[in-house]
């Protein structure tokens, strides 16, 4: 799995800077690895655009501006239809598919673009743009960085989120700046505990949905403090969530933040090691 | 229903995916339960490649636990990895082959309860996009009938699932690939919000969930969201 690839880009960004700078360096590190002419990062809501949080130069500010302005384009269809949307001729494709839009990037020099939701299951963050002056389709590689890079975006928002006073007093462990503890140790070391916020084993969501219930707020949230139980008990999200999931732990409002319960032991007491991750 | 009839309302649905309301997540829980359905098989599973790099459990005939976790162990070895990395059928009728084969993955296999385990690639002509699975309880492979009908069921759902011709199959795929992972996502959350609400086990919220949708003639990621947001209380 290349959730390798999505650790090397969260690690490079923490490196480089505080959570402040994240985004820009984000969007311009997917820029060059993609080969693209503009990378856009947008926050979108249920009622459409909400902001654009980073754009690279290369018409990516003007682009994300253009969607906005015309409520229509690839970042409105992705984020509604909640999957990728690949154009990789606006002149074929788009002029039918975005009246509005389509012709306008043209203008602007705009052949192709190519937009990644980012979205967890109900969790609708945003989505990541990419703009490119000729049209072509992207390669393989060129797919897979863009969807590394998707997931290491959501993994930036949702932990930037979690940083927000909203969500912050059930893991308040998390000081800006102190964020490298977070990603546990870098290279050859443990999967960083955030990469578990971009894991899509079955597991994570199922607890995440139950979690939500018993905390009543979003699954969003309900995400984020699994991650930070996970993180305190210095175990696998997988592990944390497994528990959750069998009713062994359940999320309270406490000082504690969960109870252990008596309940049914693991069954398979094997699935702790892990043998093949 | 006869058997025969079975067969042909199957290929007729997963021949119709021309309709406004397609959604690929259901559209593989239709492949997977009728291919286990039809086959002497008692349980199945679909994988798909993803852009990641990796193969992702889309589909998966129950949604008990277990059940799900050996086919999210494929992603390092298993029969679905050997259908899609070589393109061919994978057979394994007993504990000792697939042992042979799957030294991590089979002990899991065998405390699931499963003897013998089947694979066929889902390819469009030179693209392998994925693997169809069935796992059975008993040693045995599955007859040449069965495994010729599994064939054609993979061939057929994979044409379905790549349908639309003005865009190159690679983009679709991504397309479509990247959004059925998202609904799945979508359905796990909802799973752990109705088996929160309800006292169920996930594995039975799963079967509200979907029952609920053949019901109401809607799509599992529909009913998902709507169980996530609070609209409907199953």
């Amino acid at each position: 799995m290349s959730t390798a690839r999505v650790a090397d880009i969260l690690a490079a960004l923490v490196e480089a800077g505080p959570a402040s700078s994240w985004p820009e360096r984000l969007v311009e590190e997917c820029r060059q690895a993609t080969e693209m002419t503009g990378v856009g990062l947008a926050l979108m809501s249920t009622g459409g655009a909400a902001g654009i949080l980073a754009a690279t130069s290369g018409h990516a500010q003007q682009m994300e501006d253009l969607q906005f302005a015309l409520g229509e384009g690839p970042c409105v269809e992705a984020s509604r239809l909640g999957r990728p949307v690949l154009c990789s001729d606006l002149a074929l494709h788009g002029d039918a598919r975005w009246p509005a839009f389509s012709p306008e990037a043209q203008r602007a020099g705009v052949a192709a673009a190519f937009t990644f939701p980012l979205q967890v299951g109900s969790i609708g963050l945003g989505v990541l743009d990419l703009y490119r002056d000729s049209r072509g389709p992207l390669t393989a590689p060129q797919v897979t960085e863009a969807v590394a890079f998707a997931d290491a975006s959501v993994a930036v928002l949702l932990h930037l989120q979690g940083d927000g006073p909203a969500t912050s007093r059930g893991n308040g462990r998390y000081p800006s700046g102190t964020d490298l503890g977070i990603l546990g140790q870098g290279e050859g070391g443990p999967v960083p505990e955030w990469a578990g916020l971009v894991d899509r084993r079955a597991v994570v969501h199922q607890a995440a949905g139950m979690i939500s219930v018993q905390l009543d707020v979003d699954v969003a949230e309900a995400l984020l403090r699994l991650r930070a139980r996970a993180y305190a008990l210095d175990r696998p999200m997988a592990d944390v969530a497994a528990d959750v999931v069998a009713r062994r732990l359940r999320f309270d409002n406490s000082e504690e933040g969960a109870t252990e319960l008596p309940g049914p032991p693991d069954p398979d007491g094997s699935r702790r090691e892990e043998p093949w991750r | 229903m006869s058997r025969e009839e079975l067969i042909a309302d199957t290929f007729v649905e997963l021949a119709d995916t021309l309709v406004a309301e397609f959604d690929a997540i259901d559209f593989l829980h239709i492949l997977v339960e009728r291919t286990v359905a039809l086959l002497d098989a008692d349980a199945g599973g679909i994988m798909l490649a993803d852009e990641r790099g990796g193969l992702e459990v889309l589909a998966a005939s129950s949604h008990e636990v277990q059940l799900v976790e050996l086919f999210e162990l494929q992603q390092d070895e298993g029969p679905c990895l050997d259908a899609f990395h070589t393109g061919q059928p994978v057979t394994r009728e007993n504990p000792a082959a697939m042992r042979e084969s799957w030294p991590a993955f089979t002990p899991r296999l065998e405390a699931a309860g499963f003897s013998s385990a089947q694979a066929v690639p889902m390819r469009l002509r030179d693209e392998v996009i994925g693997a169809l699975n069935v796992f059975r309880i008993a040693p045995g492979a599955l007859s040449a009938s069965d495994m010729k009908l599994a064939r054609a069921l993979a061939d057929v759902a994979t044409v379905g699932l790549l349908q639309e011709r003005s865009i190159r199959a690679r983009d679709l795929v991504a397309e479509q690939l990247q959004g059925a992972l998202n609904s799945r996502i979508l359905i796990e959350q909802a799973k752990g919000v109705l088996a929160e609400r309800t006292g169920l086990d996930v594995d039975q919220a799963f079967t509200v969930i979907r029952t609920h949708a053949r019901h109401r003639g809607i799509t599992l990621p529909t009913v998902a969201a709507e169980v996530i947001s609070g609209r409907i209380r199953l």
